[in-house]
């Protein structure tokens, strides 16, 4: 298969497809629509169900009893409607259920706009949901790091038993751009036994469950959800790196704006100021790793991110006050040009303020 | 002279004691639900979906595979599991707080759909697990923790009848409203239970049986009061019987 024109929204789709995913639930809701009708219209030719729930909140619980049953399954929403996923996200996560949520963000709070925004960085990324957990959340770039994302997505999903969420904008949904799809992929070969598909031929019954009324039991399965957390921050953390081996500055910044900030920095370093960046692709666990290693060296890092700064929190964490960490965003759906990142870099670089 | 067995405990329900209070019928419940999937043997290829509430620990009960669901969703999370596997037996087990009030959206566009599950509804016109709230079924006039002068429809309104609405949705193949208040009707809300298994296993659609429940402990009155109260105040309010038959048969 060559490379062909597609959506965003469509890609996101037909990239879960060839992961193996045959069960979608979904909810219409503006700018993610494109994928649902997508999944509407393809899943029957692969002899998988498309249904339209009545809520997200039903879309999110049907994902659930999908997901009870062993197979792989995925919802899709966009800011408003994602929040109404987080207490089935959360049963997900107590459950220890394998699904994949994807939210394509728009401008918030409330019913905010239809515009691209990165304002669910904190809800993605710290929780969202009631009681102790992270789930990873993958943020792609460009529409054929979807199709890698999406498959690592599934096979994280299956591999943990947790949800995992891949977080987009408005403006990664609606571009155009080509792309390569690989060969289809059947889900990696764990044997599902938790599932509960009927006790024929398979022994005693199976029970998926969130609840344990005693507090010191709740405590034990807290501390191996724990374990379990800790293992996805030692295997799991994604990056990429840009122009950062000589930098005296790092952006940092992800998903299309990562790619607005790209631009600016060739633009700087015309100008003679040595800028990097930093694109975290596992939003949860935030990659330490390169901050740890250039934090010592560069004169500080320069968040820019589509919200009022939410990311900036796990870059300070990163940082750990070795170097000041400036920042730059544009809120409400507005998109930052390339050329307001450029002066950010440029004031930042000369000791303004930012 | 021969021994005959004449009643023996379901193998459609574990060993575990059930947490329930003495003289709530939910215990009866579960046994009816029990004997029927034992008697169509369909144990092994039946999935429960547990709801949250006094039957939250059901998944405990029921001898089968068991879905523990959130609150008010588990005909959605029943969907998820049928649309998968549609030649399994798949159960809701619900009561009135949890279906008639926050997952009264997710049963009725269960029904629409006639998505072709079975749903159980425990109708004792209270919350149980919380303390004894106002439920959507609770009836005029009726005491709780939060109509503490009694239900007033100018404030609380009317209490929802769920199977007279939920017979209006095409979807819905057998619907039908029963009690557990005396033994010959213990016997005829296992035959409405028994329909509704068959309808799904026609593949017809929607099935749900209400069962009028008592709640001794929340109402206030002893186990025989309680059932005297489903007789006297209960069933002129939700009167029993069938609401919808696409099966056809008695």
């Amino acid at each position: 298969m060559g490379k062909v024109l597609m959506k965003g929204n469509e890609v996101i789709a037909e990239a879960a497809v060839h992961a193996g995913c045959k069960y979608f639930f979904g909810y219409p809701i503006t700018p993610q629509s494109e994928l649902v009708a997508y999944m509407a219209r393809r899943l029957p030719e692969v002899g998988g169900l498309f249904l339209q729930a009545e809520s997200e909140i039903a879309a999110i619980n049907m994902v659930c009893g999908a997901a009870s049953t062993g197979v792989r399954v995925m919802t899709s929403s966009s800011s408003p409607g994602f929040s109404l996923k987080q207490e089935g996200i959360s049963y997900l996560v107590g459950s220890e259920l394998p699904a994949v949520i994807c939210n394509i963000v728009r401008g918030g709070p409330g019913l905010g706009n239809i515009q691209p925004a990165q304002s669910d960085y904190f809800q993605v990324t710290k929780g969202g949901g009631h009681g102790d957990y992270n789930i990873p959340v993958l943020a792609p770039a460009s529409l054929q790091e979807i199709v890698e994302l999406i498959q690592d997505a599934f096979d994280i999903a299956d591999r943990y038993r947790t949800p995992v969420i891949i977080m987009g904008d408005g403006m990664l949904g609606q571009m155009m751009e080509p792309v390569e799809f690989g060969e289809y992929s059947e889900p990696i070969g764990q044997t599902k036994d938790w599932a509960t598909t009927g006790t024929r031929g398979d022994g005693a019954p199976k029970i998926i469950s969130s609840l344990e009324l005693d507090a010191e039991s709740l405590e034990k399965r807290n501390e191996q959800l724990q374990e379990k957390f800790a293992l996805i921050k030692e295997q799991e953390v994604r990056y990429e790196t840009y122009e950062i081996a000589d930098a005296e500055y790092i952006l940092v910044a992800f998903g299309t704006v990562a790619r607005i900030t790209m631009n600016a920095i060739q633009k700087a370093r015309k100008h003679g100021v040595k800028v990097g960046l930093i694109r975290p692709i596992s939003l949860w666990p935030f990659p330490d790793k390169p901050f740890i290693e250039t934090r010592n060296k560069v004169n500080g890092y320069l968040a820019v991110e589509m919200s009022a700064g939410q990311m900036i929190e796990d870059v300070r964490l990163a940082v750990n006050g070795c170097a000041p960490v400036g920042f730059f965003g544009r809120t409400g759906g507005v998109v930052p040009s390339q050329e307001e990142i450029y002066e950010k870099i440029m004031s930042f670089a000369g000791g303004l303020p930012v | 002279m021969t021994m005959k067995t004449v009643f023996k405990k379901t193998s459609g329900l574990t060993e575990k004691p059930t947490h329930y209070c003495p003289g709530c019928t939910h215990g009866v419940i579960h046994r009816l639900v029990g004997e029927v999937l034992e008697e169509m043997d369909i144990l092994e290829d039946t999935i429960g979906v547990a709801s949250v509430g006094c039957s939250v620990l059901s998944y405990e009960y029921f001898n089968c595979d068991m879905t523990q669901a959130a609150h008010g969703r588990a005909p959605a999370v029943a969907t998820g599991v049928k649309r998968v596997l549609p030649d399994r037996f798949v159960f809701t087990y619900q009561g009135d707080g949890d279906l008639a009030s926050i997952g009264i959206s997710e049963v009725i566009h269960a029904a629409a759909r006639g998505e072709n599950i079975t749903v159980i509804f425990v109708n004792n016109a209270i919350y149980g697990m919380t303390g004894g709230q106002m439920a959507p079924t609770t009836l005029v006039g009726q005491k709780t923790a939060t109509t503490p002068f009694g239900r007033d429809i100018h404030i609380q309104g009317s209490p929802i009848k769920v199977c007279e609405m939920m017979a209006t949705l095409d979807g819905a193949a057998y619907i039908e409203r029963v009690s557990t208040h005396d033994v010959p009707h213990i016997q005829k809300a296992k035959k409405a239970i028994r329909r509704a298994f068959e309808t799904q296993k026609e593949g017809k659609g929607f099935s749900m049986v209400e069962v009028l429940s008592t709640c001794p402990t929340n109402w206030g009155l002893d186990p025989s009061e309680s059932l005297e109260w489903v007789k006297e105040n209960m069933i002129p309010i939700y009167p029993l019987g069938v609401y919808k038959n696409k099966v056809g048969g008695k």
